[in-house]
């Protein structure tokens, strides 16, 4: 998991970003290490998105300490930018023009020959499974479509690290995973990946260590299973009531589970065995509309460590 | 060096964006100075020729034809200046398509311009052959025009492109085109000499790229050139489009870089 010469890729320290008044990322410390697959993970507006754009270079850094492969991305924005492969929130591709025009335009920026695009853009889309769209104009392709080409597009100049911004956001499951495979082919291969994503399953296929963010700040750094070891139970319990929701839990959960949190719509009992959790409680008479029993997730993490959901 | 091999990457995008449209642009050019000169320099003109003595003794379709010329280089690049750099920049975000890879702000910009002032040459070569088919040409120096027309072009483009990348009001390009391009091109010596005009709006047409343009091209059409005053024409529309292109990178690393 550590780089082979523990120069890391990317090294943050004290970094921080300003808009006026709003601190949107507030003096936050981490490592990219090659290889690895390092995730943010935080709801929206938790400054994500203002950290990948700083390490792309194209968000001054308001203080701190910022090197991407050991640059300053103030001064060595182009031999920075260069090396990475982003993937934004919001698609940049041209609508007009056709899947392969698109990538060999955007190989030309990179200075690319074009004998040498032809052939990497074959690969790419085979890669994505777009061969068949090659000539087909971006418009009509699907949201699923559209993102595996701009992951095919980033990956032209062969970087050495992708970031992807909330690479899964809007599209629906199937297309997800589909995207998430492709991903994680490529972490296989060795390419170092950084992501941010509010979604905690995202976090726990693709992420060998992730560090939680909330207002700007790192809360927790680790990896999946050691953030729900460190922070969760092992199963939870999720009752949900109709209108007989009882007012005061401890009453009834007292010396069977070790911790509750009470949303508006469940309640969830933290427990390291969650089928006694749920028998004691039929014993002592509790009769929920709906008892589930699952493991402990990232979102649980998260719920522990701000109060309030990933996903609002 | 390393600068123009950064602007001109984007020229690719830009073209591979024209080839869509070409065919109507290449039309459009041919049929735009056509109609123009059939109503103004043939039809119009002759009823003008018949009324009064343009200085210089000259016929209305001479005169008119190279401030069509002008003007025609301020529409195109006006045009291709405001929606173009607001698509860039909102709805197809291309801009930030191409600052994701080594080019930089100045690369866009510059590159974009680049562009814009390639279509401008096409635009203004296909107007010169027109007009000298109408036989509105009197000098061989008319050949001048072209990169005069890529100038006033670009001091076109270039604040308009510093405004788009500034302003969240997409609309405001309508007004421009309402109450800043039509009354330069109505106002600006293209069909009337401007000492025609109060003497207040003649000082204020000499601080308009359009007039030193049109007066310009109308010099070398006629082959009737002071030097003088081209130097003062070239200098002042230099001058303008160097303010307003450093103007543009402002606002475009302002809206791009934050």
């Amino acid at each position: 998991m550590a780089g082979h010469d523990g120069q890391p890729l990317i090294h943050a320290r004290g970094l921080v970003k300003r808009f006026g008044e709003l601190v949107a990322v507030d003096a936050i410390d981490f490592d990219l290490q090659r290889g690895e697959a390092f995730g943010f993970l935080g709801p929206n507006g938790a400054g994500k998105t203002s950290t990948m754009r700083m390490i792309g270079c194209v968000s001054p850094v308001t203080d701190g300490t910022l090197r991407v492969f050991g640059l300053d991305p103030a001064r060595d924005g182009v031999k920075i930018r260069g090396r990475l492969g982003v993937v934004p929130q919001l698609d940049t591709l041209d609508m007009e023009l056709t899947v392969r025009e698109n990538l060999i335009i955007y190989g030309r920026y990179f200075g690319l020959p074009r004998r040498e695009l032809g052939k990497r853009t074959d690969e790419l889309l085979e890669f994505v499974e777009l061969t068949e769209r090659a000539n087909d104009k971006v418009e009509p392709l699907s949201g699923g479509m559209k993102r595996r080409l701009t992951i095919a597009r980033s990956l032209v100049n062969d970087p050495e690290v992708m970031l992807l911004d909330e690479p899964t956001t809007g599209l629906d499951p199937q297309a997800r995973h589909v995207v998430w495979d492709r991903l994680y082919r490529l972490k296989r291969q060795g390419v170092t990946l950084l992501l941010t994503t509010h979604y905690m399953d995202e976090a726990e296929q693709l992420c060998d260590r992730l560090v939680v963010m909330d207002r700007g700040r790192i809360v927790a750094e680790g990896s999946p299973r050691e953030l729900i070891e460190r922070y969760s139970t092992r199963e939870v319990v999720e009752l949900r009531f109709d209108d007989s929701r009882p007012e005061d839990f401890s009453y009834w959960t007292d010396g069977l589970v070790s911790r509750v949190e009470s949303l508006p719509d469940r309640v969830l009992l933290y427990t390291d065995d969650g089928d006694a959790a749920s028998h004691g409680l039929h014993e002592r008479g509790l009769v929920p509309e709906s008892v589930l029993v699952r493991r402990s997730t990232l979102e649980d993490v998260f719920l522990h460590l701000t109060g309030r959901s990933l996903i609002e | 060096m390393n600068t123009f091999v950064l602007a001109a990457r984007p020229l690719e995008f830009f073209f591979a964006q024209y080839r869509r449209v070409w065919r109507g642009t290449a039309v459009s050019s041919v049929a735009t100075p056509v109609f123009f000169l059939l109503a103004l320099g043939v039809g119009l003109g002759v009823f003008v020729d018949r009324a009064t003595d343009l200085p210089g003794d000259v016929s209305y379709l001479e005169f008119v034809a190279p401030g069509l010329l002008a003007a025609a280089a301020m529409q195109v690049a006006s045009f291709e200046s405001s929606w173009p750099v607001l698509a860039a920049i909102k709805w197809t975000r291309q801009y930030h398509a191409m600052l994701a890879t080594p080019l930089r702000v100045s690369d866009v910009l510059f590159g974009h311009q680049a562009f814009i002032a390639t279509r401008l040459f096409m635009t203004a070569v296909v107007y010169l052959v027109v007009i000298t088919a109408f036989g509105a040409v009197a000098s061989p120096l008319a050949i001048l025009t072209v990169p005069v027309a890529v100038l006033v072009g670009l001091s076109f483009s270039a604040p308009l492109a510093a405004w788009g990348a500034k302003t969240e009001l997409e609309t405001s390009f309508v007004a421009i085109f309402r109450f800043v391009i039509l009354p330069l091109f109505l106002f600006s010596g293209v069909f009337f000499p401007i000492t025609e005009l109060p003497t207040a709006l003649q000082w204020f047409a000499h601080l308009t790229p359009l007039w030193h343009g049109v007066d310009l091209c109308r010099q070398l059409t006629l082959g009737d050139v002071a030097l003088w005053s081209v130097l003062v024409h070239v200098l002042f529309l230099v001058a303008w489009t160097a303010v307003c292109l450093a103007l543009a990178l402002r606002s475009y690393r302002r809206r791009l870089i934050r």
